[in-house]
């Protein structure tokens, strides 16, 4: 049943243009920093031989790429989720999935489910640029998949955060800019503190805090319980808010 | 298993804050039977719906659907409920085909015999032409026989139809009509609608409903003996003598309307059209017309949900 939803889901955002032109955008932005990224290697790559343990491609092109690649899909996840719930509220569809045979639990994780694979397309889309560095030069495999499973984890913990958002509302553009706000919040919590000086608790609720270890190749289990606490959490409030629509007023 | 029932309604109540939307509602409705509901805007029509659906959930009461509670088994009790909500729940970007495909999934029919249902219930909705369209692009009569299709797509045991036929061209009305007809056959079916002949056109039992509050229930034919009124409508050439008129048998009140007509009100169980006929040609009244009066649905409709505010506008006009 999950599958069910999740794949009209993933239809009706590739019927719309509204996937093509996220996936073009965020792939020619990716590939352009992808460049950039490769031509400031070229020009380090002197200087790096010349040291004993310098940095590699991986170091220099991956992680900036998915650094980047995050910053990027902070802006547009909000774009995706908005619609998820909002729009069924306002076409008054939401009738539909409530009056069939699913529980609501069913109808959050399909839900979830279906955008959440629209990001990993866009995630592999990214991923499978550095591989293409393969062919001129050795890649720390290791330090590649864990940044990418820190970016699909994060991503993870975007989606359900817009879709907590998006249950909330009846308006897209008022659930993405919601979503919005929550993630850059969010990802930006370790500024106060390091410069309120003393509040690591802030520093440790960052988004960005776990991300980037896992780009270096940190791989710390509970960096990952931290995204899936985040991602479990949004979706358990998500399901108690759609079940409240029946008894609110 | 005619008799069995498929809807049990008990003590429903609603609030919307201190608003008593739907008050103390109790009503049954059993298989094969279609049951008309009718009240004015807001009366707690839809909101009564939304609860046998699942959609709301009632502060009080309780609902069984096929023997199954709503609230204590929510998925066990939709699977044997199909509603169209007032505004078709419509994916426009989907053709017709996708759409009842995702509901056949929805409904959790196997995947071996979902072409079928399909096959069957674009069938009885007049909707095999259409199936590779966009629901978007259709004509507002065609989406509302999607909407009817993603009712009964699961041949559920209930079907309830929140205003079926608004929006549609008479011929349109004529052909949901009919598949209302024909669905009444094996499922149940609640119909809302402010369209009275619509009720007397497809339901076999009517109720009215007023400010939450159950006001009527009853047959069509109970309905139609209801609208058998008790008074007689004369026309004569000549004024006429109420006292006499009185006192014949059974005559209870004279009201004199214009032209000479009358019109007498008379006891339910006895009929004195005959001897009025009588009096009328012994005493010369030039008698031109006598008919009994019948009432409309919609009469007894406007009494029974507006008796209330007409008694208010008459004491005002009076004392004006």
């Amino acid at each position: 049943m999950i599958w069910t939803i999740a794949g009209r889901e993933l239809r009706s955002l590739f019927l719309s243009p509204l996937a093509w032109v996220i996936l073009a955008v965020v792939q020619g932005l990716c590939a352009y920093f992808f460049l950039l990224y490769v031509d400031l290697f070229m020009q380090l790559q002197p200087r790096i031989a010349a040291l004993p343990n310098g940095p590699g491609i991986t170091d220099i092109i991956v992680a900036p790429l998915y650094s980047t690649a995050a910053t990027i899909l902070l802006l547009i996840v909000p774009l995706i989720t908005m619609r998820l719930v909002s729009e069924e509220r306002r076409g008054q569809t939401l009738s539909l999935l409530i009056s069939a045979p699913v529980s609501m639990t069913e109808i959050i994780l399909g839900k979830f489910v279906g955008v959440f694979s629209f990001v990993l397309i866009m995630v592999l889309l990214i991923a499978l640029m550095p591989l293409s560095l393969l062919t001129g030069g050795a890649l720390d495999i290791g330090v590649w998949f864990s940044g990418l499973l820190g970016l699909i984890l994060l991503l993870a913990t975007f989606c359900s955060v817009g879709l907590f958002i998006s249950t909330l509302t009846s308006q897209p553009t008022v659930a993405a800019i919601g979503s919005f706000g929550i993630l850059l919040l969010l990802w930006i919590l370790n500024l106060a503190g390091t410069t309120g000086g003393g509040s690591e608790l802030f520093a440790y609720l960052s988004l960005l805090g776990h991300y980037q270890p896992l780009l270096q190749g940190n791989f710390s289990s509970a960096d990952i319980i931290y995204y899936l606490l985040i991602t479990g959490l949004c979706l358990i409030l998500s399901v108690h808010r759609l079940d409240a629509d029946r008894l609110q007023h | 298993m005619s008799d069995q029932t498929l809807i049990q309604v008990e003590q429903l109540t609603r609030f919307y804050g201190s608003h008593r939307a739907v008050d103390d509602l109790s009503f049954e409705v059993r298989r094969g039977e279609v049951l008309g509901f009718l009240g004015p805007n807001g009366a707690g029509k839809s909101t009564t719906m939304r609860m046998i659906t699942g959609n709301l959930a009632p502060h009080h009461g309780r609902i069984t659907i096929n023997g199954i509670d709503i609230l204590d088994q929510p998925k066990a009790a939709k699977a044997e409920i199909g509603y169209l909500p007032e505004q078709p729940p419509l994916y426009r970007e989907l053709t017709v085909d996708e759409y009842l495909q995702f509901c056949a999934r929805l409904n959790r029919i196997t995947r071996s015999k979902q072409s079928q249902a399909i096959g069957s219930v674009k069938d009885r909705c007049g909707l095999g032409d259409v199936g590779g369209r966009l629901i978007g692009n259709l004509s507002k009569g065609y989406q509302q026989r999607v909407g009817i299709a993603q009712a009964i797509i699961h041949s559920p045991a209930v079907v309830v139809l929140d205003e079926p036929t608004v929006g549609l061209d008479p011929i349109q009305i004529r052909q949901i009509r009919h598949l209302i007809r024909e669905l009444g056959g094996e499922h149940s079916v609640i119909l809302s609608t402010h369209i009275l002949p619509e009720v007397q056109a497809t339901c076999d039992h009517v109720q009215i409903i007023h400010q939450g509050k159950l006001v009527l229930r009853d047959s069509i034919e109970g309905l139609a003996q209801r609208m058998q009124t008790s008074s007689l409508m004369v026309r004569l050439g000549r004024p006429a003598n109420q006292d006499s008129i009185l006192s014949i048998n059974g005559v209870s009140a004279v009201d004199e309307l214009e032209n000479g007509c009358l019109r007498i009100h008379h006891d339910p169980e006895t009929n004195p059209a005959a001897a009025i006929a009588h009096t009328a040609v012994t005493q010369g009244w030039e008698l031109l017309e006598l008919t009994p009066e019948k009432r409309s649905l919609e009469e007894i409709f406007v009494d029974i949900t507006t008796s209330e505010t007409e008694a208010n506008e008459s004491t005002e006009t009076a004392a004006a």
